[in-house]
Formats: C-alpha cells, sequence, structure tokens
C-alpha cells in the first residue's frame, strides 16, 4: 500500500533504488521492534520521500511557455468582456467581500494591538478587588494606599516593580499668567519602568517632592522654545517645578491623556493620606504591579488575596475584599466583571465584527464560486472545441484557474481601492484612527496569498469537472451537469440568505435596544439642563444674587448648587443606618447634595411627602429618598421616618421617582439626597424654555463669569451628555447597518447572477409555454418558486439562530427590551421581497420576449 | 569567508561515504550510519536528496550495482566521492582549522599548531 504511495509520486528512475532501500529498512526495523513499529517507520520514510528532487513532473505541464500563458490571459480577458454584466457582478460583489474584510481586520488589529507599545506587556498588572455585598460580588479596579506598602513589604518576591498611582483627571494649571486645564497623575517611581517613561530631557526626580515631569507636548505648549527645565508651574494651590520632560505616550494606550507627571510623596501632602484615621478604608487609587520573573498571575494573585483583609476592622472585613490582579493584556479588551469572574468586555465585539467579516467573505466567496459554477455549463461547448482541437486536460485545468485567478486579483485591486476610499468614513463612524498598512510587506504577501487561494477554490469546479468531460458530448449539446451540481449551490444560496437574515433581525434588535434605552423615563426633564463645573467660592457666596439676577432677566427658570451633575454620581455610603434594618444588610446608597432648589431645578416628581423648602429650618437634617431607597426601609409609610448616616440622624421628608443618573441600561441605585449649604462643585441651571438658548447661555455666562476669578467657565448641556452614554450601542448599531446592508448587497448580486442564468437556460422552455398560453404572472411564478423556496428554509434556520444570539446579547443589560415576534417576521418577510424584486427583474425581461424570436432554430 | 559551497550536513554525508567505502555507500546505509554516530534520526528521503543535490554539485557520481536479495532484487545507487568532492572536503577542514587556530581561547591547546 505504501510502496504504491511511493509509486505514485515518485520519480521513475528513482523507484528502483529507493525501494530497495526502504524493504531493508522495513527488515532492519522488523530486527529491532514490532511490526506496527516498522509498518509506521515504513510510511514515515514514505512520506518524507515528498521532496522537490524525488517528485515526479506532471505529464503535460512541461511544454507551456510563457506564450500559452498570454493566450490564457488573452482569452481570461476576452471572456470579461463578452460577458460584461457576468463579469461586473462577480469583480464587484467580491471587491466589496474583501474590502469588508479589509476593515474588520484593520478595527481587529486596532482593538488587539492596544497598549502593546509597552515593554512589559507580558508582564503587567493592575489590582482590583472584588467585595461582596449582600451575597453579591462587586469588582472594583482601586484600592487603599496603603496596598503598595503592603505588598512591598509582605509580598515583595513575587513583584518587581510595585506603583501606587492616583486617578488621571484634569487639574489646572497655572504657567506664568496662562491657565490651562491638564490631565495628569501622581505616582511612586516604579511607575517609570514599569511603563517605560523616557527622559529627553532632565532627570527623574529624587528627593524634591515638588518637582514635575511634563510630556513633550505639555512642555512645547507651555513653554514653545524656551527650556522647560526648572521651570515653575502652580497646580491644585501647590507649586512646582519642572524636573523633566518625557516622551508623550502611545495614542492607543492607558497612559494616552497623561500629560504630566507629578510624584506620590507630594501627592501625599496634598492629599493629607498620613493624616487619614482609616487608611486601609477608603479605594480611591490605583495600584500598577510588574511581575518576577518565573511569577504568573494567577499564583501572584492567591497569594496577595488577603493583602487587604488582614488589615481592617471587623466591621468592614465583612465585605471580604479580596485582591487580585488585572493582567495588561486584559485590561482593554477584557474589562467587564460580573460576580467577581472576568465576562469580557471589547472582546465581545472584537469576536461578533471578527464573524460577521468572516461571513461577508465566505459569501462573496460563495457567489463569486456558484457564478463560476453556473457559467461553466455554457462553456461545455468552449471545452469540447479546445480538446477536438487537441489541448491537453492540463492546460485547459491552467486556463479555467487562470481565469479565476485573474477576476480574483482584478477584485483584490478594487477592493483595495474601496478600503482607502471607505477607511475615513468607517474611522469617524467607529471613532479610530486607522491607515492601510501599506508599509508592511505580511500584509501584502497575505492578500496575495489569500487572492490565489480564492481563486483557485472558485475555479477548481470548472477547471477540474469541466476539463474531463468528453468532447463528443459536449459538442453535440448533450452535456448538462447533473443533480449534483446543483445541490452545493442550494446550500450556498441557503447560508448566503441565512447570514442576511440573521443581520437583518440583529441590526433590528440593536437599533430596538437603543430606542428602548431612550424611551425610558428618567424620573426628571433632562431638556434644557445646564451644568456650570468647577465653581468657586465667590460664585457660592453670591447664590442668591445670581440666582435672583438670571430668573428676573428671564434666562432661567430656576438654579441649584450639587455635588454632581444629574448624569452621573460621585458618591455614595454603606454607613447608613435605620431602626429595624438587618444587620446582615450592607448596602452601597448613592449620595447626593445640593442646594434647596435641587429638586424644582430638575423637575422631579414627589411621590410621598414633600421637597426641601426654605421654610422648614430643620431640614438641614431632612433626607430625602427615592423609590428604590424606599423599598429598602421595608415600611409602608416612610416619611418621617429616622435615618442615620455615619450616627448622624435625618429625617425622611419625601420619597421621588427613581431618577436614572447611570447609564441608561443600568438598574436604578437606591438614592439619598441630602440639603447642603456649602460650596459645591456645580452650579445646575433649567434654561428658560421661552426663552432663544444662546441668550440664555450668554445671560449666564454674564452673571457667573465675574464671580468665577479667572477659573475657567464652561458649561455642558445634560441632554447631550445623556445621549453620549448611547455612544457605545449606537456605535454598534451603526456598524452593524452597514455590514448587514453590504451583505445583503452581496447577496443580492449572487442570486442577480444566479436568476439571470437560470432564465437564460430555459430561455426556450419560456417560449414553449407562451405559445401554449402562459401568461406573465404564470411564467414569473414558475421561474421565481426555486429561489422563494430557498429562501424560506434560509430564513427558518436563521430565526432561532438570531433569537439565541441576541438573547445572551441582551442579557448583558438590565434594563433591556423583549424582542417581539415581528421583527423575524419583518425579517424574513423583507428578505423575500429582495429576493422577488431581485429574481423579477429577469424573469420579466426574458417573458416578455417574443416566442417568435427565441424559437427559431439558430 | 571562502565560499567552500558545502553545507554542514551535506559534508557529514559525504564524510560517511567517505568512510562506508565502495560497497557500502548508498541512501539507507548512510542513513543508518549517521543515526548511529550522531545519535540523531534521520529519514532516508532527507540523505537521498542531499546526494542527489551533492550529485549535481559534482561532489560525488554514482552508479546502480549488484541486486541482492535481502532487498528484494532491486539494485542500489552507490555513491563515491569524486576528485572535485575531495578538495572541497579538504579545503573546508583547513578552512575550520584556521579557524580554530585564530580562536584565542583554544589555540595552542588542540595541539593544532605546528
Amino acid at each position: 500500500m505504501a510502496t504504491k504511495a511511493l509509486r505514485l509520486f515518485l520519480r521513475e528512475d528513482l523507484q528502483e533504488e529507493v525501494i530497495g532501500d526502504l524493504k531493508e529498512n522495513f527488515d532492519y526495523d522488523l530486527d529491532v521492534g514490532s511490526r506496527f513499529r516498522a509498518r509506521l517507520n515504513y510510511w514515515k520514510q514514505v512520506f518524507l520521500y515528498l521532496r522537490p528532487f524525488a517528485i515526479r513532473k506532471l505529464k503535460g505541464t512541461s511544454n507551456i511557455s510563457t506564450a500559452m500563458y498570454k493566450s490564457y490571459f488573452r482569452a481570461a480577458m476576452q471572456n470579461m468582456v463578452k460577458n460584461k454584466l457576468h463579469a461586473f457582478i462577480n469583480i464587484l460583489g467580491l471587491a466589496t467581500g474583501i474590502a469588508v474584510a479589509f476593515v474588520i481586520s484593520l478595527w481587529i488589529y486596532d482593538e488587539v494591538s492596544y497598549n502593546r507599545n509597552f515593554s512589559h506587556y507580558e508582564r503587567i498588572g493592575q489590582a482590583f478587588q472584588n467585595i461582596t455585598a449582600n451575597g453579591e460580588v462587586d469588582t472594583w479596579n482601586n484600592v487603599p494606599w496603603p496596598l503598595g506598602n503592603e505588598i512591598r513589604q509582605h509580598y515583595g518576591t513575587d513583584f518587581r516593580y510595585v506603583a501606587m498611582v492616583s486617578h488621571v483627571y484634569p487639574h489646572t494649571m497655572e504657567v506664568g499668567s496662562e491657565k490651562y486645564s491638564k490631565a495628569g497623575l501622581f505616582c511612586e517611581p516604579d511607575f517609570y519602568p514599569l511603563f517605560d517613561v523616557t527622559l529627553t530631557k532632565g532627570t527623574f526626580p529624587v528627593k524634591d517632592p515638588s518637582a514635575i515631569l511634563l510630556s513633550e507636548s505639555t512642555a512645547i505648549g507651555f513653554f514653545g522654545d524656551k527650556d522647560p527645565i526648572g521651570q515653575m508651574i502652580n497646580m491644585d494651590g501647590q507649586s512646582f517645578q519642572v524636573g523633566g520632560v518625557y516622551r508623550d505616550f502611545p495614542q492607543r494606550s492607558r497612559w494616552a491623556d497623561v500629560f504630566f507627571i507629578g510624584q506620590w510623596s507630594k501627592f501625599a501632602i496634598i492629599a493629607e493620606l498620613e493624616k487619614m484615621d482609616d487608611p486601609w478604608r477608603p479605594n480611591a487609587f490605583e495600584m500598577y504591579v510588574m511581575l518576577a520573573d518565573g511569577v504568573d498571575f494567577a499564583s501572584a494573585s492567591t497569594r496577595i488575596k488577603d493583602a487587604r483583609l488582614k488589615n481592617l476592622s471587623a466591621a468592614l472585613a465583612v465585605k471580604k475584599p479580596e485582591i487580585f490582579l488585572h493582567a495588561m493584556p486584559d485590561w482593554h479588551l477584557r474589562a467587564e466583571f460580573s460576580g467577581g469572574k472576568q465576562t469580557g468586555g471589547l472582546i465581545q465585539y472584537v469576536w461578533m465584527f471578527g464573524i460577521v467579516g468572516v461571513f461577508v467573505l465566505l459569501m462573496a466567496c460563495i457567489n463569486f464560486m456558484n457564478l463560476s459554477t453556473a457559467r461553466s455549463e455554457k462553456r461545455a461547448k468552449e471545452v469540447g472545441i479546445r480538446k477536438a482541437i487537441g489541448s491537453y486536460r492540463s492546460q485547459l485545468i491552467t486556463q479555467f484557474f487562470s481565469e479565476s485567478i485573474l477576476t480574483v486579483f482584478v477584485s483584490l485591486a478594487l477592493a483595495i481601492g474601496m478600503t482607502y476610499l471607505l477607511l475615513p468614513v468607517f474611522n469617524a463612524l467607529a471613532e479610530k484612527d486607522m491607515r492601510l498598512p501599506w508599509g508592511n510587506p505580511l500584509i501584502w504577501v497575505s492578500v496575495v496569498g489569500a487572492g490565489i487561494v480564492i481563486g483557485l477554490l472558485a475555479g477548481s469546479y470548472p477547471a477540474l469537472y469541466l476539463s474531463s468531460i468528453r468532447p463528443v458530448g459536449a459538442l453535440k449539446g448533450a452535456f448538462k451537469a447533473g443533480r449534483g451540481a446543483s445541490l452545493p449551490r442550494k446550500v450556498l444560496v441557503v447560508v448566503q440568505f441565512g447570514v442576511s437574515a440573521v443581520m437583518i433581525i440583529g441590526t433590528t434588535a440593536v437599533f430596538l435596544q437603543i430606542e428602548h434605552g431612550r424611551n425610558r423615563p428618567l424620573g426628571y426633564r433632562v431638556n434644557g439642563l445646564v451644568s456650570v463645573p468647577g465653581i468657586t467660592k465667590d460664585v457660592h457666596d453670591h447664590y442668591d444674587v445670581i440666582r435672583k439676577d438670571l430668573i428676573d432677566n428671564g434666562a432661567i427658570v430656576e438654579l441649584t448648587e450639587c455635588i454632581a451633575p444629574t448624569v452621573g454620581s460621585w458618591g455614595s455610603s454603606s454607613r447608613i443606618d435605620w431602626n429595624g434594618k438587618d444587620p446582615d444588610l450592607s448596602i452601597d446608597f448613592t449620595v447626593f447634595e445640593a442646594s434647596y432648589e435641587y429638586g424644582k431645578t430638575l423637575q422631579w416628581e414627589v411621590v410621598q411627602g414633600r421637597d426641601f423648602s426654605r421654610d422648614f429650618p430643620s431640614d438641614s437634617a431632612a433626607v430625602i429618598l427615592n423609590e428604590e431607597a424606599a423599598k429598602y426601609l421595608d415600611k409602608e409609610h416612610v416619611v418621617g421616618e429616622t435615618l442615620r448616616s455615619r450616627t448622624i440622624p435625618f429625617t425622611v421628608i419625601g420619597v421621588v421617582r427613581d431618577i436614572v443618573f447611570a447609564g441608561p441600561y443600568d438598574p436604578v441605585r437606591p438614592s439619598l439626597y441630602f440639603l447642603n449649604k456649602d460650596q459645591l462643585n456645580f452650579l445646575t441651571l433649567r434654561l428658560n424654555p421661552q426663552k432663544p438658548v444662546a441668550a440664555s447661555l450668554a445671560a449666564i455666562e454674564a452673571a457667573i463669569k465675574p464671580h468665577m476669578k479667572g477659573e475657567p467657565f464652561s458649561y455642558q448641556f445634560m441632554d447631550a451628555e445623556h445621549a453620549r452614554k448611547f455612544g457605545n450601542e449606537q456605535r454598534v448599531s451603526t456598524l452593524a447597518s452597514v455590514f448587514a446592508g453590504l451583505a445583503i448587497f452581496i447577496s443580492c448580486l449572487g442570486i442577480f447572477g444566479l436568476s439571470s442564468f437560470v432564465a437564460e437556460q430555459r430561455t426556450k422552455e419560456i417560449g414553449m409555454r407562451k405559445v401554449l398560453g402562459a401568461n406573465l404572472s404564470q411564467l414569473w411564478i414558475l421561474l421565481s418558486k426555486d429561489f422563494v423556496v430557498l429562501v424560506i428554509i434560509s430564513c427558518f434556520l436563521a430565526v432561532p439562530l438570531a433569537y439565541w444570539i441576541l438573547q445572551s446579547w441582551l442579557e448583558s443589560y438590565t434594563y433591556r427590551v423583549a424582542l417581539p415576534w415581528w421583527i423575524f417576521l419583518t425579517a424574513t418577510a423583507g428578505t423575500l421581497v429582495i429576493t422577488m424584486l431581485t429574481v423579477s427583474w429577469h424573469v420579466i425581461r426574458v417573458a416578455r420576449v417574443s416566442p417568435a424570436s427565441t424559437l427559431k432554430i439558430e | 569567508m571562502i565560499e567552500t559551497r558545502l553545507g554542514d550536513f551535506e559534508e557529514t554525508v559525504m564524510l560517511i561515504v567517505g568512510i562506508l567505502g565502495d560497497a557500502e555507500a548508498y541512501a539507507f546505509r548512510i542513513a543508518k550510519a549517521f543515526e548511529q554516530r550522531t545519535g540523531r534520526s534521520i529519514s532516508i528521503g532527507a540523505v537521498h536528496s542531499t546526494l542527489d543535490r551533492l550529485e549535481t554539485k559534482g561532489f560525488v557520481r554514482s552508479s546502480l550495482k549488484n541486486a541482492t536479495s535481502e532487498r528484494g532484487d532491486r539494485k542500489k545507487r552507490i555513491f563515491v566521492i569524486t576528485a572535485l568532492g575531495k578538495r572541497v572536503l579538504k579545503e573546508s577542514m583547513e578552512f575550520k582549522v584556521q579557524l580554530w587556530k585564530e580562536y584565542p581561547a583554544f589555540a595552542g591547546k588542540l595541539g593544532l599548531t605546528e
């Protein structure tokens, strides 16, 4: 058997000696080991003779000269020109598919290469903790500040570097008389080697805590051509001296918007870290580590698990904080946690679009193969003549392959052009900055390789099957592809339309979910609310004057001073207590603090009790609950109850309708509203709907700016901020609909091409039927029937698949839409209608031709 | 560096051809001898392709010789080193010896100094 295989490929002149050698080897093996081993080795030796020198040359191909290739090329071109429509459909469909696959690959590459610039990419981790409250596990990326020292002291052998880092947020920096807002961080010195901070000027700070590093771009922005080293900067009421300039962090990295790096020692002074009465309590800092050699994330995580727990008082230890490490390769792609387990994140979209890309490309290839196969039946005569004249079979094979490869390469060129033109549009949609990697030879090699593979696949049917037919039969016109040839084509059509239907259903569902989120009652009126951040003591002191002025001149209806904008929360507390509270219940209440007019400005709805009022001096010890919080008190009438926050008692005076301040799909959190007459962060204003917005804004700026005392004045529209929370879903929805559209386009091109051949093939039949009295609608049904059946089958397959995919996608949303049955029906109907329209174009054209012209003998 | 036109594996195979002599130097024996001397396993095909290459380069020549019953009365191709092959082998050896001499850590310790 193995010898036969060997004879099949081995050069004839070598056969005798080789088989002799192998026989000897086989006997030798028999002496040493078992028969089975000897046989196995024989096969292995045969296999290893598959070497260029030993393989026999294919018969017939040796005498092909360049002239032959030229002739193939010319024949291929002639064929394309002769069947313009067919060639156009083929090339356009394939090019669209390849372009989609290109763009998606670029996008995936972009997402996957995030943070990869860091040289210790594989070894860096961030400390996270799992907190258990009421049996539910929450994952936080913040840790208390003494954790860094704890890790260094007790677990130092596991880590090469350990750095505590403050949050990155914008600070106001004063340089001379200019003020800038720049984001940056404070960190411990291990941060520099950890994240490859490279200095272009100056030195890393050693002793002086007020030394600060600026990024190159910031240094140029601040000081221009002047030497930045030694310059003074005021920030957060402290003065800093520039000690060095570092190269800006890469755009696609965690620290892309870090424009200055201050020192932890200075941060400790500003934030009074040493004076905290319970430093292990507040989780407000980030910690980054690099593993020591030979240590992996899992084992290090297990060892440091209790690093925080063992330093906590019994009361806090209830939450069982478990420290673990989140590895850098997961930061961007797998950043979602639920129940203490990593559940994914962006990686899901990477997979989703990856699959979409593969399918679209697959569909384009399927089409291409389908059309080539369908058309090849018409070329049976050509093959017959070529054979009769004396073509070798191998020459015919080469000819068909070169034809399909030529088509593929024309499509590839077109696809690259399309990608080049579409990339800016896609960048805008996906909020990216991707470019075609012209310079990467690997890309070109893989593109050309893929082209050849697609060409070979698509050309395989005509090349291998048609070249084998007998010329006599073909020339007589008796050649017909059997049932066997049309079955795979039908399967391909079903797959194609199945994918299209899944995409239509998916796109509709994403769209519905977004609409569902948009229509969610927010509990207040978000339109016409404007927030001014970072207000000063002077604004606070003139609160009443500003309010009266703005209301009197009609710019606003009401305003309030508050701790957080209405579209976010800035604080929460678990030290809330009341009579009859279950001692095991541990719950974080979101806490809002504001002036008297908060409710009136937001226009919230009081469902029980009353709003804060200046008529009740006792309101400074009052609290308002949302409905969700009221549920926790588990009492029929919560108004009048007493709530203790950090043991200070507050009287509940009212309950308001739940306000959605977090993500539009997130559950409502139990919230408490307290009165606070101190200086707070924001001024939120309700614009007067009767007045033009621009005029109101001008009035507001005029009223507030003088009191900002040089701090930057800005404002945000709350409705715009709320809309931004839909960004992610919105992007997915837009992209998904673009891809679905393209997928449908490709499928239609395919079915368009196919139906044109079917119609052409049956021209005579249609003529006969017409003569015998068939009318247009009967013919239409006759010809569309086949396709309609296929599309219906594909929809039956697609609906359950789509339902299953969408259900698992929707499960990640707390506030989600129920999938209505009609979207499946609509998608099926839509696919059908599109098919009918596509098919009808040909059917009607063919059916209207006078039978006299089709039935005449050629 | 001098162009020896002789790869490391090729050189080893040629030397084994020389060692085995006129009667024994055919692909199976060479492969077995290689396995015995180096402890590495090698396929007969790999040896054969190397011999084929050496023959094109003119370093060895070959002829089909006496069939034996143990190989089912099939002839074997016996390889012999040509004069050119011998010269190339010698050049390669000398070149390496020269290199060893110039390598300071070993110079004089291997008995290579004249």
